[in-house]
């Protein structure tokens, strides 16, 4: 199997920004709409190459949403940009209704999620919004890994017709995974094969586990890493496989244990092939200012953690 | 036909179909025990004007005017107009409210019902998706014109005022808004629950060109006044209509009150507003 190396680090948000430059270029239905926060979400070369199909909404998300509600209704495939928080919570009732229940194209892109945004504090960060996209029926939740993923991301979602939320983040982050890829909406990325434990990651964690993995190998334990990009609908095929061989699971995500990609798969392995699980994320708290590395240490978030998790659900392994 | 006697029986068409829409909405309501009569009854005129006289819905897909309903509660004039327009079958009026219906209380696309873009019901939305669907149009290079009704009690919420804002600032004027001003919300008049203030000079303010309807239950002067906002589109600020109208109009005990915002008649009342509506083009 194709060893994953860091081909230099890169934000993911710049990944969404050079995929929506890519549809700005390639499809003339592709309209972008920004409250205010242009460059954090990279959307500048976007909004200078096509000022017709380039919204400034000024610092109103609930417009926002509904103006892309609308722009869909008129047969446009709207991108909203703003940090996740603001992509999520503040408007929950507007996508929920205007996106959601009316099934209406528009892609949510959210960046800044998680903790990673890091000094502005608990304020801007969320740790709550894969579990709120996800209890909406019909969303599509994506949380990519890293620069790659996420520009394949971008450019992937405009061609399936429906709601969905595209988070990511932030910070320089390692890119490893090809441009070759390609992007299927609903599938599961297989990055290591192993024998004793399978780790699923999402979003940032994903590194960290091919991290972990390696640590662990020195200890003769054989791990298998699954990168999920999309949450909702949730690749249980690619799950289920992978643990009715390894017998155990540790997820990975930043993000609440609560609502998280954890439940998902606990529901999934509860009910098809029951196996002891260990839980990386937040443990139903809010965040704080700090870099993010410090960050990510302070509430468990690393190779380190999820090292130490393994090891203990291979404790539990009948 | 001369044009005189022509323009005559349209009026005659227009006012029976104002009394069936009227039967259309009591009885619906009435049949669930459920929903809101009030609202519905004083948009009577202005639904049946808006459909019948104003909007270019036909089949061609491209330059097609579009509306948006934002105070979804209203949703029994909504059906009746759709179906009495062709939109579905007048008899699907029948299932309003009840299990397995494309008819929810609030309307939705979600369920495939023709004439309806978008769910509504939760209040302030509709005006910023109106202003959407009017962005995609001009990207789109279409002429025609999108329309959103409002109720009054809705402007309350923020969201209608971050949406004014940006229709002007963005020089959106290929939409027309008409707000329902019928004075009254679920605990009492717009007044005593949080008064709007001037909404004429607000809006002015906000930039809107700002036109009235000082009888909301007039055929005439709906139509007058909707086409004279038509006149004032594509000239760079979006256009509001404030429409003054009766909640509970041509129902005598159903009138200037509240009362009737989300209550339905029992056989009783039903009988006497009826009485007050005898059938005029057939009931569903």
């Amino acid at each position: 199997m194709e060893k994953y190396i860091n081909q230099g680090s890169k934000d993911t948000r710049s990944g969404f920004g050079e995929g929506l430059t890519e549809l700005g270029r390639t499809n003339k239905e592709v309209v972008a709409l920004c409250a205010d926060l242009t460059g954090s979400l990279k959307m500048e070369v976007f909004a200078k190459e096509n000022p017709n199909r380039f919204f400034q909404t000024g610092i109103a998300e609930a417009n926002m949403i509904g103006l892309a509600a609308g722009l869909a209704t008129g047969g446009k495939i709207p991108y909203t940009g703003t940090f996740a928080n603001f992509s999520t919570g503040r408007v929950y009732d507007q996508i929920r209704q205007s996106v959601a229940y009316s099934n209406k194209n528009v892609k949510i892109c959210a960046s800044h999620a998680g903790i990673t945004l890091g000094e502005d504090g608990a304020t801007h960060q969320i740790l709550e919004d894969i579990g709120l996209m996800k209890m909406l029926p019909g969303m599509t939740v994506i949380n990519t890994c890293d620069f790659n993923q996420t520009k394949l991301a971008t450019t992937g979602i405009s061609n399936f017709d429906g709601p969905v939320y595209l988070r990511f983040g932030r910070p320089k982050v390692p890119n490893f995974t090809s441009v070759t890829d390609g992007f299927n909406i609903g599938k599961g990325i297989l990055l290591k094969e192993g024998l004793d434990v399978t780790i699923v990651a999402t979003g940032h964690l994903v590194w960290e586990s091919l991290e972990a993995s390696t640590e662990l190998e020195k200890k003769g334990i054989s791990v298998e890493v699954i990168n999920i990009h999309t949450i909702k609908p949730l690749d249980e095929d690619i799950i289920l496989e992978s643990v009715s061989k390894t017998g155990c699971l540790v997820s990975a995500e930043e993000h609440n244990i609560f609502g998280g990609l954890g439940e998902s798969i606990s529901r999934l392995i509860t009910t098809k092939f029951p196996s002891p699980q260990e839980f990386i994320g937040t443990r139903d708290t809010f965040g704080e200012s700090g870099t993010p590395s410090d960050l990510m240490n302070k509430y468990g978030l690393n190779s380190t953690s999820i090292t130490k998790s393994v090891i203990d659900v291979l404790k539990r392994k009948r | 036909m001369s044009i005189t006697l022509h323009l005559l029986k349209m009026n005659t068409d227009l006012k029976n179909l104002v009394i069936q829409i009227r039967r259309d909405i009591l009885r619906m309501v009435h049949n669930v025990n459920s929903g809101h009569p009030g609202g519905s009854l004083g948009c009577v005129e202005f639904f049946v004007t808006l459909y019948k006289r104003i909007l270019n819905i036909g089949s061609d897909q491209i330059n097609k005017d579009v509306f948006i309903l934002s105070n979804g509660h209203i949703s029994p004039v909504y059906y009746s107009i759709l179906a009495r327009t062709g939109h579905f079958d007048i008899n699907e009026l029948n299932t309003f409210r009840k299990i397995d219906s494309r008819l929810q209380g609030h309307p939705t696309n979600h369920d495939g019902l023709p004439g309806v873009n978008i769910s509504s019901g939760s209040l302030g939305q509709g005006l910023s998706v109106g202003i959407g669907v009017a962005l995609s149009k001009k990207l789109n290079n279409d002429d025609s014109i999108v329309y959103v009704l409002t109720g009054d009690g809705e402007l309350q919420e923020g969201q209608n005022w971050e949406a004014f804002m940006f229709a002007a600032a963005k020089n959106v004027d290929n939409i027309i808004v008409t707000v329902d001003l019928n004075g009254q919300q679920i605990d009492g008049s717009t007044k005593d629950v949080l008064d709007i203030g001037n909404l004429n000079l607000k809006l002015e303010s906000f930039g809107w060109e700002v036109l009235e309807i000082k009888d909301g239950n007039s055929l005439d002067e709906i139509y007058k006044v909707i086409s004279n906002a038509k006149e004032k589109t594509f000239k760079g600020k979006p256009i509001v209509v404030l429409m003054k109208t009766v909640m509970g109009n041509g129902v005598d005990f159903m009138m200037h009150t509240h009362d009737w915002h989300g209550k339905a008649p029992n056989d009783e009342q039903l009988e006497i507003a009826l009485s007050q509506n005898p059938e005029t083009i057939g009931d569903y």
